[in-house]
């Protein structure tokens, strides 16, 4: 019997090779079903570009993650000694600085992969003017690079509770599934902010304000419960309205569940995501042509 | 490897009449806001007063045009042109990192693309952390990563350093790093452009081996170079394009040669018609530049192995004058190559005067010049100069000294020296391995 020279398999295992990965036809297929499966495949890049933004934020820091507990702890405090202890305004029944902090903490990761988002297109430009890769990659590694930074302030919001003897309840078992809700929000505004950045550079100074702005209606220094009922309904088109009072509530399990504004605000963050989603998958092909 | 034969059957690319248009801004790189809401406003009270189609004719600029084309599996496809040309606009609507304006691009195989070498490197990550990183860029697994790891270690020549920030890397390390991880990628289709004008002729030499390994494993590249030796050697077949569009298609030789000889620019010449507006001062006026073979009249191109001559032509207004040309050529990096000219303060009558200096052959290595004058008078005293008067390129060609070396020859000159190689006495019987 005659046995296949080694040049033979070779060539058999191309074209099998070549079979498989045919990906073909790469014009104008701009199909949900097609990027999602891009995404996919990419998601390798999508953890190592969330690693690099992770591990670039920690190195040549002398304090590091001293940094990442600071800043919410000492906002949280003045909040404490100024509106709580000054103008006395009400904490829902937690001790103020508990409940500041606990808005602070979840505020601070919409805050962050907001900010970051809105600019990643524009500091990852040499990337996306040379290589080519499902362009979604870099908003959405960056708004998981946020959250191990959130990760230690909850620790920090857990040493917090156990100072005060505070236990929190079971539903804080739902929490996670606010953080996706807040992760949405935040993802869909940073999509839209992030492809018109390309285009448009003034998008870059509005951020700052925005997030500024989006700080006083969140109900972070102030509860829920000193908007007038009847501007509820509107107050709760803040996505992170929703998810801040649903936050304190899974901690305490008092009362029943914010579910009319929980469901507005799940509203809204998917009415964002999905608009931001589309905006972005409409302008991305061109964005190496802006940046 | 007999694969490229057998995957040659099957198509890798095909084009369509590609089209790629440009916006040009008029002012700003970016646009902001502001402009497109007062373009907005003002725009519908422009088209009334203009009319629409000549406004936006003028703001666009097509990249690329009418480019039809079809690549096989296993093909190697050259692509020259001068700067501007729209290689690198093909070589990224393939890449899928634009969108053509018009036309239709298929793409069967996985695509690598190393338009740059290097892009996506963090400064602050050490040598193996950027290795990871830049890989699955490129589109890498980790674990096809991991598995070629040491290998591309070893290309790269940067084991000490892997755990350090490459911040610390010399440029030379920083790129043949980034090569490795590069030249390890294994897609059906890989897409070249340039990386070879960095790092130094050994590693040049590498990168090319890598690229000819890669052809030779059946894989389809294109590849997008301005040297001319590097697509006669590597590419089974090349086009050139000319203003977006191919202007040649055809054997690596054929079109690298006919681009040399009728769309590169014959010979450089700087004419000053205007006696009044010309460089100069009031006793001599520079009136045309000529850098030309010695044997003019064939009007071939200018290479490493060309006689040069290089005519000046002035007006000399004032017949007491005692003036003396003299020519710096300064090469692309800078570098004064030589300096040429006759002083002793020469008398000569009014007129217009053409002086002409001849640069031999074997003596400029390849690459760009520049021409700066300078007339000194009464034998000392600079009396004017003629900055940058021309500009010129040498080009490289196969010779005898060369063989089958294709890759960079360093140097600020490259004369042809003598060499001679003898015996002075036979090795030792006892050394004799053989």
């Amino acid at each position: 019997m005659k046995t296949p020279s080694t040049s033979e398999i070779e060539q058999v295992s191309m074209r099998r090779q070549i079979k498989t990965t045919y990906v073909a036809v790469h014009d104008a297929d701009g199909s949900w079903r097609w990027r999602f499966r891009a995404l996919w495949l990419h998601r390798e890049l999508l953890y190592f570009l969330a690693l690099r933004d992770i591990k670039v934020r920690y190195k040549q820091t002398v304090l590091g993650a001293v940094w990442v507990v600071l800043q919410p702890a000492a906002i949280a405090l003045t909040l404490t000694l100024f509106l709580g202890r000054l103008v006395q305004v009400p904490s829902a029944g937690m001790p103020y600085l508990v409940f500041a902090y606990s808005g602070m903490v979840v505020w601070l990761l919409f805050a962050n992969s907001l900010t970051e988002s809105s600019n990643s297109l524009t500091a990852n430009d040499r990337l996306i003017g040379k290589v080519y890769f499902p362009r979604l990659v870099i908003p959405i590694s960056v708004v998981l690079a946020a959250l191990p930074d959130f990760a230690i302030n909850a620790c920090v919001l857990g040493l917090m509770l156990a100072y005060y003897h505070l236990v929190p309840a079971w539903t804080l078992l739902l929490a996670p599934l606010l953080v996706v809700l807040e992760l949405m929000a935040a993802l869909g505004t940073g999509l839209w902010l992030t492809a018109l950045n390309v285009k448009y550079r003034d998008v870059r100074y509005t951020v700052n304000f925005l997030v500024q702005f989006w700080f006083f209606a969140t109900p972070i220094a102030y509860p829920v419960s000193v908007v007038p009922q009847r501007w509820q309904a509107w107050y709760g088109l803040n996505p992170m309205v929703g998810v801040v009072e649903g936050f304190r509530w899974s901690l305490t399990g008092e009362g029943p569940i914010p579910a009319r504004l929980l469901a507005i605000s799940a509203g809204m963050a998917t009415v964002l995501l999905l608009s931001g989603l589309a905006y972005f998958s409409h302008t991305e092909d061109t964005f190496a042509d802006f940046i | 490897m007999p694969i490229s034969s057998n995957a040659g059957n099957s198509t890798a690319i095909c084009c369509e009449s590609l089209g790629k248009r440009y916006k040009i801004s008029r002012q700003a790189r970016y646009q902001t806001l502001r402009d497109t809401l007062s373009e907005a406003v003002t725009a519908p009270f422009r088209k009334l007063s203009r009319g629409p189609a000549r406004d936006a004719e003028q703001n666009h600029l097509w990249a690329l045009r009418n480019l039809s084309f079809e690549v096989k599996h296993g093909e190697i496809l050259g692509i020259i042109g001068r700067n501007g040309s729209g290689k690198s606009t093909l070589l990224k609507l393939l890449a899928r990192i634009t969108r053509a304006t018009e036309g239709r691009v298929e793409v069967y195989g996985r695509v690598g693309t190393l338009l740059e070498v290097g892009a996506g490197f963090h400064p602050e990550l050490s040598g193996r952390e950027n290795i990871f990183l830049y890989g699955a860029i490129l589109g890498m697994k980790r674990r096809e990563i991991a598995r070629k790891f040491d290998e591309i270690v070893e290309f790269a020549e940067c084991g000490r350093m892997l755990d350090t920030a490459i911040k610390h890397y010399s440029s030379g390390m920083y790129m043949r790093l980034a090569f490795a991880v590069a030249a390890h990628l294994e897609t059906e289709i890989l897409l070249v452009d340039e990386v070879l004008a960095v790092g130094d002729a050994a590693f040049q030499k590498k990168c090319l081996g890598k690229i000819g390994e890669a052809a030779h494993a059946g894989r389809t590249v294109l590849f997008v170079s301005h040297n001319m030796l590097a697509v006669e050697s590597l590419c089974t077949r090349a086009i050139c394009l000319h203003e977006g569009a191919a202007v040649l298609e055809g054997s690596p030789g054929f079109v690298t040669g006919t681009y040399m000889k009728e769309w590169l620019p014959k010979y450089s010449e700087t004419l000053y018609e205007d006696i009044r507006t010309a460089p100069g001062n009031e006793q001599i006026r520079l009136r045309r530049v000529q850098v030309r073979p010695q044997d003019g009249a064939s009007g071939g191109q200018i290479t490493v192995s060309t006689p040069i001559a290089v005519d000046l032509e002035y007006w000399k207004m004032d017949a007491d004058a005692r003036l003396d040309l003299a020519v710096q050529v300064q090469n692309e990096h800078g570098i004064v190559v030589l300096t040429t000219g006759k002083l002793g303060a020469q008398a000569a009558p009014a007129g217009l005067l053409r002086g002409t200096f001849y640069v031999p052959a074997d003596l400029l290595n390849n690459g760009t010049y520049q021409l700066h004058g300078f007339v000194f008078m009464n034998g000392g005293t600079i009396a004017t100069t003629w900055d940058d008067m021309a500009t010129f390129e040498v080009l490289d060609t196969a010779n005898e000294s060369r063989g089958t070396y294709l890759d960079e020859w360093p140097g600020v000159v490259r004369p042809n020296l003598k060499w001679k190689t003898e015996l002075i006495e036979p090795l030792p019987e006892k050394w004799n391995t053989r």
